[in-house]
């Protein structure tokens, strides 16, 4: 083996390590490294209950109440809700339908949330409102056949 | 083949960098112009976002280059190392500065979006920390490389700084899948097709050719001096015209 096989052997060896061990301590700090807690987490119990976190989802079609700077909301992952109330500013792109994460607490019976910030979250997708009507379009004809 | 090791000797690059840095400079104007007037004149207004979201054609750009040039660098490091090259250190470090810009600019870019879209300027969520991780080590990297003065060590300090580093870009770029993030995932990636207008992509992407026609451009512009600085006492710079014109 000539010396710079045996340095980019070395090299090579050693940057496996490296990923190695980088892989192993991101999966042992999975956990901490979630940014917020879906409707189900929350549901089944995995979301922390004295201390503030997040919960992540979409915000459900109808379920945004305003009063005056106060809004009640429920959050959803299409399988579990969760109710949230928030008092404050929302977010230009805080809309039903949409994703949203809140920071804030469980409340005392443990299944409402009371939050401190609403933040909205965007999705991956960009179009332009021609597209968005046609998707919506295409989305209320496909219900209005299956109610048929 | 090609003797690519012909290339890595300063005395032959720098002829060769000093061609091709004005064909890159031309690219790079081209592309940001038509990629530009695309972001703002044609791309369609995007239906949530409003006008807000034309930050992407700077943002994503960025972003992509502040990861890319990292790996160019990690390349370089493993060159270096490996076959003792004076080259790849010059050309490590003369990539970093502009890495660390793109690195801001990507951060920068994504705070002023952030703020009126999520309602906040920054959240320690994995793909925003890495990122600015990333921004760090460019920094790291530049402030060891300056610290020794002997610039054979400083390279091989550096090197191994940016081969151990290397392991945050794919933690960044797959931070948005493994984990709850407030970032939005990919809207453009190999193994899909695109969640975007098609116009608002081309922009995007020739937005993203003339980052990258640029980078090459001043790398090659920052390596010459890099050269000049450290082989200045060398037979070949002692007869390179300008140098003969200039005494």
């Amino acid at each position: 083996m000539k010396p710079r096989h045996k340095r980019f052997a070395l090299i090579i060896g050693a940057l496996a390590v490296l990923g190695t061990a980088a892989a192993l301590v991101l999966s042992a700090f999975e956990e901490n490294l979630v940014f917020f807690f879906t409707p189900s987490q929350v549901v089944s119990g995995e979301a922390p209950k004295n201390r503030a976190f997040r919960i992540g989802g979409m915000v459900k079609e109808g379920s945004v109440q305003r009063d005056g700077v106060s809004v009640r909301f429920v959050v959803t992952d299409t399988a579990n809700d969760v109710p949230v109330t928030y008092t404050g500013i929302l977010p230009d792109l805080f809309r039903e339908g949409k994703g949203v994460v809140a920071q804030g607490k469980l409340d005392d019976s443990g299944k409402a949330f009371s939050a401190s910030e609403v933040l909205a979250k965007h999705d991956e997708n960009y179009m332009p409102p021609e597209a968005q009507h046609a998707l919506d379009k295409a989305a209320v004809e496909k219900a209005s056949k299956t109610l048929k | 083949m090609i003797n690519w090791f012909k290339f890595s000797a300063p005395s032959t690059f720098y002829p060769l960098a000093g061609k091709l840095i004005p064909i890159f400079w031309t690219l790079a104007a081209l592309f940001a112009a038509v990629g530009l007037y695309i972001g703002f004149f044609v791309a369609p207004t995007d239906a949530q976002q409003g006008e807000g979201y034309r930050i992407i054609f700077i943002h994503v750009p960025a972003s992509w280059m502040s990861m890319f040039i990292y790996c160019v660098m990690a390349f370089w490091a493993l060159m270096g190392l490996t076959f003792q090259t004076r080259l790849s250190g010059m050309m490590s470090s003369a990539l970093a500065p502009t890495g660390a810009l793109f690195a801001f600019l990507s951060l920068w870019t994504g705070a002023l979006w952030g703020k009126p879209m999520w309602g906040t300027w920054w959240v320690w969520d994995a793909r925003l920390t890495s990122e600015l991780i990333l921004f760090f080590l460019y920094l790291g990297y530049m402030a060891l490389h300056a610290a020794i003065d002997d610039p054979r060590r400083a390279d091989r300090a550096g090197a191994v700084l940016s081969l151990v580093g290397v392991v945050n870009v794919p933690i960044i770029y797959f931070s948005v899948t493994w984990w709850n993030t407030l970032h939005q995932g990919a809207s453009v990636s190999l193994t899909k097709s695109p969640s975007m207008a098609s116009t608002m992509l081309w922009g995007m992407l020739l937005m993203a050719l003339a980052f990258w026609a640029y980078t090459i451009a001043v790398a090659l512009m920052r390596a010459r001096s890099i050269m000049l600085e450290r082989e200045g006492n060398t037979e070949w710079v002692k007869h390179l015209p300008d140098v003969k014109e200039a005494v």
